[in-house]
């Protein structure tokens, strides 16, 4: 049994699901715009939550939220569960594929075995399309592939049931009834107007521009407090977390220039035009940066004058996104 | 990022393609498709060589007689005595007692099944240590460089 469903291949998996499942119910949609809308757009560092035993720097929003938030914001009734007892999990999951219906699924990337074997670490916000099943294999929809691909259910059950941060606990989640008419132009600018609240007016020191500058603080520190090995790890995870598989290139932030272009037209708004243009300099400025950071763990240089280099280079992408996010609510209004 | 200057090199995934934004010469945002960055790959292996080389270093204890078996496997997994405790159902005191030598050796093989079916190898596989970090199931580099 197997659903028709047009597969398209993203840069991330979650806003991808999200624009992937939009189109099948009817909705044209892009990438760009369901992650805009879902105001994906982020930045935290957080040193005192551990992925993979180093800290945390995100670049995007907590996993779930650009689904939630793209079908509150447009209207979209959705039905979402979590499970306790993985047989009943399993046995949901084949009927709602019975009735036709495509399904998205949290799982945990560790036990995926369709993705290269050197990225499969203990990441549990990946989130895929389920859409058939033939014999004891599912077939999925996973936007970060270019094809469809098969899995075994024991070891989507597995995925779906990671341990430890983020678990799925089984969470699935599926478009139960579409909106007669979506207003689009209000959804983009009520995610617009949160990504500016997030990133510039977050009372926590480790979140949006403050929590860039933090870690510029941080890490200037590293070589001295960590020591040689642990500095060069720590940095490697924030570049990973920056641009492996996912993020569409510099921390989202091409993504999120993609979605001001649409935004632009969409709007009629020929500012958010230069400002789609200032969004691309900004992920350019942090690709800089993640090349500068990679020749200084390749080269093992723990030598401040690179740590400081680097801080630089941060402060200089903090300035840059709170100008950016300063004009883009300007921009938007109210 | 301007189309043409989306990195193709080649590294760590196995032949799949991953998309990036880009900008083509009219300045609209395309999706390029890439094989991989350098700085990626950089950040990438190096995370896989500290796993390689904590597996050493378990090795090491393992025939020290410091650790038991079921180290070696904890880490090949990338998990802790906590994880491990919450994906094989097992209390975490246990888990932290059976990765003692001495413990270990007196287990049965019943109490060995949580531990092999979550990581899907044989009881008398877990009850053995490779000599070597298994290297090339890590690095898949020099098949995709071609």
């Amino acid at each position: 049994m197997k659903i028709d469903f047009p597969h398209r291949q993203f840069a991330h998996c979650e806003s991808g699901v999200t624009a992937n499942l939009f189109n099948y119910h009817g909705l044209p949609c892009s990438e760009a715009m369901a992650f805009g809308i879902g105001a994906g757009l982020f930045f935290a560092y957080a040193p005192f939550i551990k992925i993979n035993f180093l800290p945390l720097t995100t670049y995007r929003t907590a996993p779930g939220s650009i689904f939630k938030k793209t079908t509150r914001r447009l209207g979209i009734k959705v039905a979402r569960r979590k499970y306790r007892d993985p047989k009943v999990a399993e046995a949901e999951l084949d009927q709602l594929l019975q009735s036709g219906r495509p399904v998205g699924a949290q799982t945990g990337v560790f036990w995926l075995p369709f993705f290269p074997p050197a990225y499969r670490f203990h990441f549990n916000g990946h989130n895929l399309i389920v859409i058939g099943k033939e014999g004891d294999d599912y077939l999925i929809s996973d936007p970060i592939f270019e094809e469809t691909v098969r899995c075994s259910a024991a070891d989507l059950l597995k995925a779906r049931f990671a341990k430890g941060a983020l678990a799925p606990k089984g969470k699935i989640y599926s478009i139960e009834k579409m909106p007669e008419r979506v207003d689009l132009p209000e959804a983009i600018e009520a995610g617009i107007r949160e990504v500016c609240r997030t990133m510039l007016k977050t009372p926590l020191p480790m979140v949006g521009v403050r929590g860039i500058r933090l870690l510029a603080r941080q890490l200037a520190k590293w070589p001295e407090k960590l020591g040689e090995k642990q500095t060069i790890l720590h940095l490697g995870h924030v570049i990973r977390m920056q641009e492996e598989i996912g993020t569409g290139g510099g921390g989202f932030r091409f993504i999120y220039a993609a979605f001001l272009q649409e935004a632009a037209e969409v709007l009629q708004n020929d500012k958010l035009i230069g400002l789609s243009q200032r969004c691309t300099e900004v992920g350019d400025l942090w690709r800089d940066f993640a090349l500068t950071a990679s020749r200084v763990c390749k080269g093992r240089e723990t030598v401040q004058d690179s740590f400081d280099g680097l801080a630089a280079q941060l402060y200089q992408c903090a300035d840059r996104e709170e100008a950016l996010f300063t004009d883009l609510r300007a921009a938007i209004g109210r | 990022m301007k189309k043409e200057d989306v990195p193709q090199q080649g590294g760590l995934n196995a032949g799949a393609r991953e998309v990036s934004y880009a900008v083509d010469s009219n300045g609209r945002y395309i999706l390029e498709s890439s094989v991989g960055w350098e700085a990626k790959n950089i950040a990438l292996s190096q995370a896989w060589e500290e796993i390689v080389d904590q597996l050493r270093d378990v090795i090491a204890a393992i025939k020290a007689g410091k650790k038991s078996p079921l180290a070696y496997y904890m880490v090949k997994s990338q998990m802790d005595p906590a994880l491990l405790a919450q994906y094989c159902g097992i209390a975490r005191w246990r888990v932290k007692r059976h990765l003692k030598p001495a413990v270990f050796a007196k287990l049965s093989d019943s109490d060995l099944t949580p531990y092999a079916e979550l990581l899907g190898v044989s009881v008398e596989r877990l009850r053995t240590v490779p000599d070597e970090p298994p290297l090339t199931e890590f690095d898949h580099s020099e098949k995709e460089n071609s």
